[in-house]
């Protein structure tokens, strides 16, 4: 439903926020876009919005470009800033606002503030004295305003607690359960982890992950732990095994726990732990990832 | 789900548009005009604009018969609301183009009508629509005035060109301020400039001496002088009102004062990122 394609950015001045970055995401799951600040996320979504111009590429919605769906509210859900709204406005006159340009009844936004749960007391206070949480529970509203077939979401969990990320998953999986395509991003691991089916992970402009949550999650090798783990070790080695000591001891393989198994009983060694590895690759790329960002200066 | 898509897990699906229209013109307009009143800061602009009005005709009515004539009579009330309408028509001009950006509405404004011209044309109407409105309380107050606390006189000589004449002043004041707005994506810098500019143009213009003879062609304020019946060099009573020169000078100061802004500024809000 949402095609990217060789997307890149490069702004004026040469800084390459995007870099031949493809994904797709189809009806009926929840992709989650996941990479650290500044690492092209937003410029993405803007572009896939119409808010921005692609240096080289595209971004399809449904086949189209965005700014050529009529009314586009009613066929993409749009949230790229929960801030960017009027401070001096009330959150019911915000979806009100939004209801008319669709052409969409005013009952309609009733529905919308009681699905993400602003009371009327609070849609009735102005947009400068919410929270952030509430902001993006309005944001959200918003985007669903036209019952679009596409969500597009720019970090929405920012500032939600964790009942309110839990509120969201059972939203946006609903929402997906009955055909919708979503789009969210977020530089948390965890959000993305908790929401999505699907991963597109970028760095610096560039994609260096994708496929579903459980391929990417997969952990891969096994920890085992032995009474002699200098001559398990070398028995792995005998069959072209490499097997690397562990931080607290125990040596961590490659190899799937059956095969250990068998190596280690072949060559009569008692083992006192053996179990799949932990620590999964997603996490400790990421984890590099946002380290190197954080090494050369944020850009938000 | 207005259309219909494949079920989970399919291809990437189309979407189909073909039964969705375009957002309607006017209901764009009709957005845009209740923008401009759904803050305190719209709606008391709008109620401060009405009070000044009612001030400068109330103290016309009081200090406008100084005993040996009577000056309030129905086209000296309806000048005292240009006044107020002058400088407060065109400062809404500017904060309904220049509130999207320093509230960063502009980023829903634009996803949701990504065609930006549309937007500017609907805010343009919304704007000359409120325009017009402050104009008939203007009218509608001066004829109040003059019937109640003036001379027997009062509407003597009023012609339909005087009502015409009104309407243009104030409606050019909110195209200008519409076009800084545009041109400056700032309320306060494009409110400062607006108002400072022309003032600092006029003093030019009557300090550098081959400016005077072309003033009339490039100063707003001097070819907006024909319209209240004076002769722009002069300052002498016009006879016989807008003469074709008088309305060439209009259109040629409105090309620099108005178009140009309104221009430069949709090539920059086209250009712009809405961040």
């Amino acid at each position: 439903m949402i095609t990217v394609e060789g997307l890149t950015k490069v702004f004026p001045g040469g800084f390459r926020a995007l870099d031949d970055v493809s994904f797709t995401c189809r009806p009926g799951t929840v992709t989650g876009f996941l990479g650290p600040n500044g690492a092209g996320k937003t410029t993405a979504m803007r572009i896939m919005t119409g808010l921005t111009s692609a240096s080289a590429g595209q971004a399809l919605i449904g086949g189209h470009r965005y700014a050529r769906i009529p009314n586009p509210g009613l066929h993409v859900g749009v949230l790229l800033d929960a801030s960017a709204q009027h401070a001096g406005r009330t959150g019911r006159e915000v979806l009100t606002l939004g209801a008319k340009t669709m052409g969409l009844p005013a009952s309609r936004v009733d529905e919308m503030l009681e699905l993400v749960s602003l009371t009327p007391k609070e849609a009735g206070r102005r947009v400068r004295n919410y929270s952030l949480g509430m902001r993006q529970r309005l944001g959200i509203a918003h985007a669903l305003l036209g019952d679009p077939q596409v969500l597009i979401l720019d970090e929405p969990a920012n500032g939600l607690d964790p009942a309110g990320i839990h509120w969201m998953r059972s939203l946006l999986r609903s929402y997906a359960d009955r055909g919708g395509t979503v789009l969210l991003s977020s530089h948390l691991l965890h959000e993305v982890e908790v929401i999505a089916d699907e991963m597109v992970v970028i760095g610096q402009g560039r994609i260096v992950a994708q496929g579903t949550k459980a391929e990417l999650l997969q952990t891969s090798g096994c920890f085992v732990r032995s009474a002699d783990d200098a001559a398990l070790s070398e028995a792995l080695a005998r069959h072209d095994l490499v097997a690397e000591p562990g931080p607290t001891g125990g040596l961590r393989t490659d190899a799937e726990p059956k095969l250990v198994g068998e190596i280690a009983l072949g060559a009569g060694l008692a083992l006192s732990e053996l179990r799949p590895a932990d620590g999964a690759g997603l996490e400790e790329m990421f984890l590099q990832l946002t380290a190197e960002t954080q090494r050369e200066g944020s850009q938000a | 789900m207005s259309t219909t898509h494949t079920a989970p897990g399919g291809a990437p699906a189309s979407l189909d548009v073909t039964g969705t229209k375009a957002v309607p013109f006017a209901r764009l307009t009709s957005v845009e005009l209740r923008k401009m009143v759904d803050t305190r800061a719209g709606l008391w602009l709008m109620v401060v604009i009405v009070l000044l009005t009612g001030l400068f005709v109330t103290l016309l009515a009081i200090f406008g018969d100084n005993g040996a004539t009577d000056e309030r009579t129905f086209v000296n009330y309806l000048g005292a609301t240009a006044t107020p309408q002058g400088f407060l028509l065109p400062v809404m001009g500017i904060l309904l183009v220049t509130s999207e950006w320093s509230q960063r509405t502009a980023l829903v404004t634009f996803t949701l009508t990504p065609e930006r011209v549309k937007v500017i044309a609907a805010k343009t109407v919304a704007a000359l629509i409120i325009g017009l409105a402050a104009v008939l309380v203007a009218m509608g107050m001066a004829a109040a005035a003059a019937a109640l606390a003036g001379p027997e006189n009062a509407f003597e000589g009023v012609a339909a060109s005087d009502f015409g004449s009104f309407g243009l002043l104030q409606a050019m004041g909110i195209l200008q301020g519409l076009g800084f707005g545009l041109l400056f994506l700032n309320s306060a810098v494009a409110i400062v400039v607006f108002f400072v500019v022309p003032i600092a143009f006029n003093v030019l213009v009557t300090i550098v001496p081959w400016l005077q003879d072309a003033a009339p062609w490039i100063d707003i304020s001097t070819a907006q002088t024909p319209l209240f019946g004076f002769d722009p060099n002069t300052g002498q009573d016009l006879e016989g009102g807008m003469t074709a020169e008088a309305w060439a000078q209009l259109a040629s100061t409105s090309a620099i004062w108005i178009v140009l802004p309104i221009a430069v500024g949709i090539w920059r809000v086209l250009r712009s990122e809405a961040k």
